[in-house]
């Protein structure tokens, strides 16, 4: 019964997607007024598709432990602006405070499953 | 990588955006300080900030910068010139010189100050929201 590294399911990647997005929204959030400052964000079907490929960590020994590359740096990408500035700013911060939200809640809702899929297994290891 | 990282940024984000409350402040107090000449006229000062990483405007840098204020210009506008004989910074032909602060342009930027800086806050709020929850998993 080896089946404990699954148990959380893509849960923990998708968690660490969603807190490095969330910092690099807060960068585009706090860089609003910066001119020049091009706004980022992460590319969700690149990181899909990176796992495993460039973004995984090399495994040529059977001891190596694999892993994503932590700052999903493969998967950054600029925003198309809707209208840039005349400074070069590309940050819209309505957009990006919805994103940020949005975000928060797929983080929230992966934190959700955790919970339940804990709570799950507690009570069969508990037996009651 | 870490959620604790965007205290770090909104924590820069704030801190530049409460100096750039500061110099409308002071450009607002000072919007009718008068002097006799023009090399002694207070200027509007506006704040200009820059990414608190020099990479990251480089498209491989990382994108965990905060921001920082690069420096603080003087507006180049030309000052107000007011004859008001009465004054005792006068000069020899009874006009004063007085800041070129535009109020309504400072009122602005107030404004829009202080919704960056609420926004900062509340990315800081929901990043905390975020921690706790983490914490709290499994209990």
């Amino acid at each position: 019964m080896n089946n404990n590294i699954n148990v959380f399911g893509i849960h923990t990647q998708a968690m660490a997607l969603r807190a490095r997005r969330a910092e690099v929204l807060a960068t585009n959030l706090a860089n609003a007024d910066t001119p020049g400052y091009q706004a980022r964000d992460l590319d969700f079907a690149a990181v899909l598709a990176g796992e495993g490929a460039e973004g995984a960590m090399l495994t040529t020994d059977a001891r190596h432990l694999g892993g994503v590359d932590p700052d999903f740096s493969y998967a950054l990408r600029y925003r198309d602006p809707l209208q840039a500035s005349l400074d070069q700013n590309t940050v819209d911060v309505q957009a990006e405070r919805a994103a940020f939200t949005d975000n928060a809640m797929r983080y929230q809702a992966s934190l959700t499953f955790l919970n339940g899929r804990i709570r799950g297994l507690l009570s069969a290891l508990r037996g009651e | 990588m870490s959620l604790f990282n965007i205290f770090n940024i909104a924590g820069s984000a704030l801190n530049a955006q409460s100096l750039r409350l500061n110099t409308t402040a002071s450009n607002m107090a000072n919007a009718n300080s008068a002097a006799s000449s023009s090399g002694k006229t207070y200027r509007a000062r506006e704040p200009v900030f820059e990414p608190m990483l020099a990479d990251a405007l480089d498209p491989n840098g990382g994108a965990d910068a905060g921001v920082k204020v690069m420096g603080i210009v003087e507006s180049q506008a030309p000052l107000r010139h007011e004859y008001q004989p009465g004054s005792p910074l006068a000069d020899a032909d009874g006009y004063v010189y007085l800041p070129n602060v535009n109020v309504v342009e400072e009122m602005a930027n107030m404004i829009s100050a202080s919704r960056s800086y609420q926004t900062n806050v509340e990315v800081m709020e929901a990043s905390k929201r975020m921690l706790q929850q983490t914490l709290a998993l499994g209990q």
